[in-house]
């Protein structure tokens, strides 16, 4: 199962062997507890849930904490559920031993929020020119007809909240894993700021 | 951040020798031609240094055919096979790019008496 759920550390650069420059993130993943078996008899469908991250008891209800009691492990902050059937046992240990180096990974995050945006930022609508006499700078221009249709299409791009949303970056490689300081190393970009919360997938 | 900061330390030359922009350097490099391997040299004056840690890299300017040549690298690069201080020069500030717009004897680095 190549699915791990992990803390975003920063972006560094390392050198490869033949000493050009890779830009990546560093991602502390795992390790990972499998919590629960779900099957396709008792719940309609294969899946397996692992945790990720210690958390107090005293933080969790009755019902959560029974659910780790009865899976035997300690209380886990995070909980993501992968689908399908998987060669592993509740209880089970899955660290970064299962990514290997050139592997092609997605990762999903909670993009950095950047509040309310105008069209420019928000869609990169060009604006207009910012001098010469010019009256119109960024603003979003027309949105639509006039008395046929009489309103403004759904999904028409406009200003709005930008950010703060789950976005998943496909066709990332696997630069470099620790399995001693369980650390992934991602070519490229990931989402979300320093230490929010990421999952790796294969 | 600590972690980030330890795997840069694994990573940093202790073999590079101190200088700083106004010196004259050989950067004995590295180049990769098909198959082999063999060193390039590039010598001029180091008009930059920037950046810091692991990061850090250093401008070589040089005249080339009477064409200026600036090459950037990383000071930490494992393409470099080693770099040799020529003569430290005199100079008054820490980015050299008076340079660029001087022809002749007028984009020298004055060397400094020790």
């Amino acid at each position: 199962m190549k699915t791990l759920l992990g803390t975003k550390l920063g972006m560094t650069q390392i050198f490869k062997e033949d000493g050009t420059v890779v830009r990546c993130t560093v991602i502390q993943a795992g390790p990972c507890v499998v919590t629960q078996k779900k099957t396709v008899e008792k719940d309609g469908y294969a899946a397996t849930q692992i945790g990720y991250g210690e958390v107090k008891p005293k933080r969790l209800n009755k019902p959560l904490l029974g659910h780790f009691k009865k899976a035997g492990v300690s209380p886990k902050r995070h909980l993501i559920e992968v689908r399908g059937e998987h060669d592993l046992n509740v209880g089970d240990t899955v660290t970064v031993d299962v990514f290997n180096v050139g592997d092609r990974v997605k990762v999903t995050g909670v993009s950095k929020g950047k509040g309310f945006q105008g069209v420019m930022k928000r869609h990169g609508f060009g604006g207009g020119p910012g001098y010469h006499g010019a009256h119109f700078h960024r603003a979003p221009g027309s949105i639509g007809a006039s008395a046929d249709p009489s309103r403004v299409f759904p999904g028409s791009r406009l200003p709005g909240h930008m950010g703060n949303v789950r976005v998943t970056q496909t066709g990332l490689t696997v630069v470099a894993t620790d399995p001693d300081k369980n650390l992934v190393l991602v070519k490229g970009a990931v989402p979300g700021s320093r230490g929010s919360l990421v999952v790796i997938r294969g | 951040m600590g972690v980030i900061e330890e795997l840069e330390r694994g990573q940093l030359r202790e073999d590079i020798p101190e200088f700083k922009a106004g010196d004259t350097l050989r950067v004995h490099f590295k180049v990769v031609e098909g198959s082999r391997e063999r060193i390039q040299v590039f010598q001029g004056f180091c008009i930059r240094k920037q950046g810091h840690g692991f990061r850090e890299t250093f401008t070589v300017r040089k005249q080339s055919f009477g064409v200026g040549v600036e090459r950037t690298f990383p000071l930490h690069s494992p393409k470099i096979d080693k770099i040799e201080v020529v003569a430290i020069g005199d100079v008054a500030r820490a980015k050299l790019y008076y340079l660029r717009e001087k022809l002749g004897k007028k984009a020298k680095v004055k060397e400094k008496r020790v």
